[in-house]
């Protein structure tokens, strides 16, 4: 009975959206008659819509060559900013809800680490690091950018929790770690208000786009971003496998 | 490249996920049903930006023509809250788990319909 209702109304949702997708616009060019508008920096007709500002004029107005990357961290910057609070808000409640009821009888026998398992992970993991890093560190020049690296560089500690079963994630190391680059974060955009500008804006020189010394504040707070995601994501794995004891 | 195909795809998988919210007991499949609808409607969003014939919008090369920029940067917004909601719901079903040794929703008395 169950299923059939929730086929029925899953199928009504499907013939629903189908429907109204079906009559979506077909995408074309954003220079669009609706866009047209008077501009008053110009005194004129402009014809600039938000993508249209985003592509042709992000890259002079932020040095990253990355469009995606001058959105996330600086056009919507603060954004960014409730996103990592939100990240940091679900690590904590992870890591409040699984201490405050430890498992008694569940410690499973601390097993022998496989040696293929640990040899493979001990030549791999140098390289995951170094990929996540390069990610993070790139992120205003190629896709990528925090988040991602960040979610590498836990995959690496998920390997070694996976290969090596008495390896355990030194939290409360992690943590520095995380409320530090959290705090490098926030501090940039706090520069820039005392600089007299608006939150997280640019102050740094842009350099020339499509170098790594660019972008101004971008590859500083991606960095950030990157610290922060990984440690976060590595601490969220840790205590689900069962935290320091 | 026509954009139907994937918009039918999002569609398609908004509704395997609401079906697999709607029907199952079982707390793990709950989650990756949620996934999965999670899935669909960042794919929505991304088709929606897409411009025929145009390529990421990184400014390298003489690419004349840029997908629209800004459902990319909201979709990486929703894909880490949508990491939030599942490292979350997966340490509530682990708390479930220990507490009744099940993982059906019935079992606890708590859930269920």
């Amino acid at each position: 009975m169950r299923r059939a209702v929730s086929a029925l109304l899953a199928l009504l949702i499907f013939a629903y959206l189908f429907g109204v997708l079906l009559k979506a616009p077909i995408p074309g060019d954003y220079r669009d008659e609706r866009y047209n508008y008077y501009s008053p920096l110009s005194g004129r007709e402009a014809n600039e819509s938000v993508p249209d500002h985003y592509v042709e004029r992000g890259e002079e107005e932020t040095g990253s060559q990355n469009i995606v990357t001058s959105i996330v961290v600086l056009y919507r910057g603060f954004d960014t900013l409730g996103e990592v609070t939100v990240l940091f808000t679900a690590a904590t409640g992870v890591a409040f809800l699984l201490s405050t009821q430890r498992s008694k009888g569940e410690k499973e026998k601390k097993k022998e680490p496989n040696f293929m398992a640990s040899t493979g992970v001990g030549l791999v993991l140098p390289f995951i690091l170094l990929v996540g890093a390069y990610i993070f560190v790139h992120g205003h020049l190629t896709p990528g950018g925090g988040f991602p690296g960040g979610a590498v560089i836990a995959t690496g500690f998920v390997l070694m929790l996976v290969a090596y079963p008495r390896f355990q994630l030194r939290e409360k190391k992690v943590s520095v770690v995380e409320a530090f680059s959290g705090l490098a974060f926030a501090v940039i955009g706090l520069i820039s208000l005392i600089m007299g500008l608006t939150f997280l804006e640019n102050y740094l020189p842009k350099g020339v786009a499509g170098t790594l010394l660019s972008a101004g504040i971008i590859p500083l707070i991606y960095i950030a971003i990157g610290f922060k995601v990984g440690s976060e994501l590595s601490a969220i794995v840790s205590h689900m496998k069962g935290g320091e004891e | 490249m026509e954009i139907t195909p994937f918009l039918i795809l999002s569609a398609g998988l908004i509704s395997i996920g609401l079906y697999g919210i709607m029907s199952k007991k079982n707390l793990l499949k709950l989650l990756i049903s949620l996934d999965i609808m999670d899935v669909g409607v960042n794919l929505l969003i991304v088709t929606v930006g897409y411009l025929p014939g145009g390529t990421a919008p990184i400014m390298d090369g003489d690419y004349g023509k840029y997908v629209d920029p800004l459902p990319q940067a909201l979709v990486l917004t929703a894909i880490v809250i949508g990491v939030s909601v599942l490292a979350l719901g997966m340490i509530l079903t682990i708390r479930h788990y220990r507490r009744t040794g099940s993982l059906e929703m019935d079992e606890g008395g708590v859930f269920g319909w």
